[in-house]
């Protein structure tokens, strides 16, 4: 046991530092990160909002200004999304693991329960991964493109209720409302959609800081400079 | 009844004079959106078509359709529309019962075949073959079927024809189904509202009739010209929304401001009606602007979805569970939370740990 251990530690003192997120995946994931901050504090203060303000109401403009920057914020996610999908496909091998799950690979389902081992303490050393383990590709897998998807379309066919009948967003988004059981219903699912966002990003933050404390690899530093390290 | 009279002559039959006829041309035709020359083109074709029978059927429903109709707010719309149809069939208006009345529908399916307009209000409830409710000795929906294969479209009244309503809300015992989910091989025009507004069933049925023809229709179903925008769209209260001005209370200097009622639970921003632009009674009130919020009666399922009094409401999709989307969210990152925080201090004790029984191993 103790010299398997140290074995592995050998293995990982000479690997030498790795290029896993290129530039245009690092300016992705900041710009989606505030994107998400903005849209999840405007959209929380949309269906809470503050308390009255008084005097005459062309004096404010307090809910019409959070309701444009939650749609500016939606254009940069939408958008930011779109650019990160596109260069998913012309980036490294790593800017790829988060448009899929090899879900037919063996070895990815191996490492992936490998990795809850891990996180049970069943387990003293993770599977090895380069950019993302297979259970963190998981999660981004079903946040960021499921709901991310799922919060792009029907935050456009919202949207689009506003922007009126007939225009662009109505036109290909506005199938969504009746698809999920009318305009409130699908308000009510897309505030679930910002919890899960919410939820996803306590546990990511957590991780990362956690990887890069307990690990064998650099975790936060690696998405703002882009270089995997390895310690020891 | 001569069958290819004209409407104009039904209508002056009935002693309503030219001069009140083209006013009601032009009345329906500022009702519906239309130009000024539309009220030329209804008056051409209401004295040159000959008249389309309506036949108005009655399944599940509470009868506020009817009720509303007959208050339309311009008398001389509905009065004329109601005697147009009356002529025909409406269980609850016409003057003929029993087999006579019975008699008149069959009469129309022979004469007509093909050419008349069904209007629905309510809805069949399909459980235990149709028995939750019976007229003249049968099931609604076998009346209903036979209406709707030998008319030319079809007009669901109201939120009962249109999405099923209360009837239809969890957990539905009579199986109640709108029109459109037993009738799917002609036209449906859903007018929904618990009820839909006087004027808007008036216009709705008049251009019908006049123009032989559907109105525009949204992807659900509904006529543009009265359901493309929600009521926050048009609100006299929007400016008050947009300020951020809500009343919170029912009873604050919020509401005798006339605040907006967003906080306490109105629909309006998800509801497509033409309430805050038509009005009821004749254009005299509608519900945000007697200090209540709405509560979206003509969406699709308004009963099951949760709080008449909250803007972030319960899932009607979630079995029934009590829970708003907030709480549900809310629940779910404070368990993410807790469990970070718990992974966290597992990770320090295992770290601290495998660090002892090294310090052990060196020693």
């Amino acid at each position: 046991m103790a010299s398997t251990a140290s074995d592995s530690l050998e293995k990982r003192h000479h690997r030498k530092p790795l290029y896993v997120f290129e530039a245009p995946v690092r300016i992705w994931h900041w710009v989606h990160a505030l994107s998400i901050v903005v849209l999840a504090v405007t959209g929380y203060l949309i269906a809470n909002p503050l308390p009255s303000i008084g005097g005459e109401a062309s004096e404010h403009f307090l809910m019409g200004n959070l309701r444009m920057i939650h749609f500016i914020a939606g254009y940069v996610f939408a958008i930011g999304f779109a650019v990160r999908i596109y260069f998913g496909l012309v980036g490294n091998k790593y800017s790829r693991e988060l448009l899929y799950l090899p879900v037919w690979r063996r070895e990815w389902w191996r490492d992936l329960f490998g990795e809850v081992r891990y996180y049970l303490f069943l387990q003293r050393d993770p599977p090895h991964s380069d950019a993302h383990n297979a259970l963190a590709q998981a999660a981004m897998w079903f946040v960021n493109i499921l709901v991310g998807v799922f919060m792009i379309v029907s935050g456009f066919a919202l949207y689009g209720e506003g922007l009126g009948l007939g225009t662009w967003a109505d036109t290909w988004f506005g199938w969504a409302i009746p698809l999920f059981g009318g305009s409130q219903q699908l308000r009510m699912l897309h505030i679930l959609g910002m919890w899960l966002f919410i939820v996803f990003s306590i546990i990511h933050i957590y991780m990362a800081v956690r990887a890069d404390i307990m690990g064998s690899q650099s975790s936060v530093s690696s998405i703002i400079s882009g270089w995997r390290t390895y310690k020891d | 009844m001569p069958s290819r009279e004209t409407f104009y002559e039904v209508m002056r039959q009935h002693g309503i004079t030219r001069r009140s006829f083209l006013k009601f041309c032009s009345l329906t035709a500022a009702g519906l959106g239309l130009g000024p020359e539309f009220a030329g083109k209804f008056a051409h074709a209401l004295e040159t078509k000959p008249r389309t029978p309506v036949i108005w059927l009655h399944g599940l429903e509470c009868t506020c359709c009817t009720e509303s109709f007959i208050r339309s707010g311009n008398p001389l719309a509905g009065d004329v529309v109601l005697s147009m149809i009356s002529l025909d069939y409406d269980d609850t208006l016409m003057a003929a019962a029993g087999h006579q009345a019975e008699e008149l529908l069959e009469q129309t399916v022979e004469k007509y075949d093909g050419q008349y307009i069904l209007a629905c209000e309510g809805n069949p409830p399909l459980n235990e073959d149709g028995m939750y409710c019976i007229q003249a000795g049968k099931p609604y929906v076998e009346k209903l079927r036979h209406m709707a294969d030998h008319c030319k479209a079809i007009i669901a009244w109201g939120s009962c024809a249109s999405w099923g309503c209360v009837q239809a809300a969890r957990p539905n015992p009579t199986r109640a189904t709108p029109i459109h989910k037993v009738i799917t091989d002609k036209p449906v025009v859903k007018v929904p509202g618990c009820p839909p507004i006087a004027e808007v069933m008036t216009g709705v049925i008049t251009y019908m009739i006049a123009f032989d023809r559907l109105p525009e229709l949204d992807r659900q179903g509904r006529p543009k010209m009265f359901y493309s925008q929600r009521l926050h769209d048009k609100c006299y209260r929007r400016p008050h929304f947009d300020a951020g001005q809500f009343v919170e209370r029912f009873d604050d200097e919020g509401a005798r401001k006339g605040y907006c009622l967003y906080k306490v639970g109105c629909k309006g921003p998800t509801t497509y009606n033409a309430c805050s632009t038509v009005e009821w009674n004749d254009g005299l009130s509608w519900p945000v602007k007697s200090g209540h919020g709405c509560l979206g009666c003509a969406e699709d399922n308004f009963w099951d979805k949760g709080s008449f009094y909250s803007a972030v409401t319960n899932f009607g999709a979630m079995g029934g569970a009590e829970a708003s989307a907030d709480k549900v969210g809310g629940i779910l990152a404070g368990a993410a939370a807790v469990g970070v925080a718990a992974h966290a201090a597992a990770s320090a004790v295992s770290r601290i740990r495998s660090r002892n029984s090294e310090e052990v191993r060196h020693d």
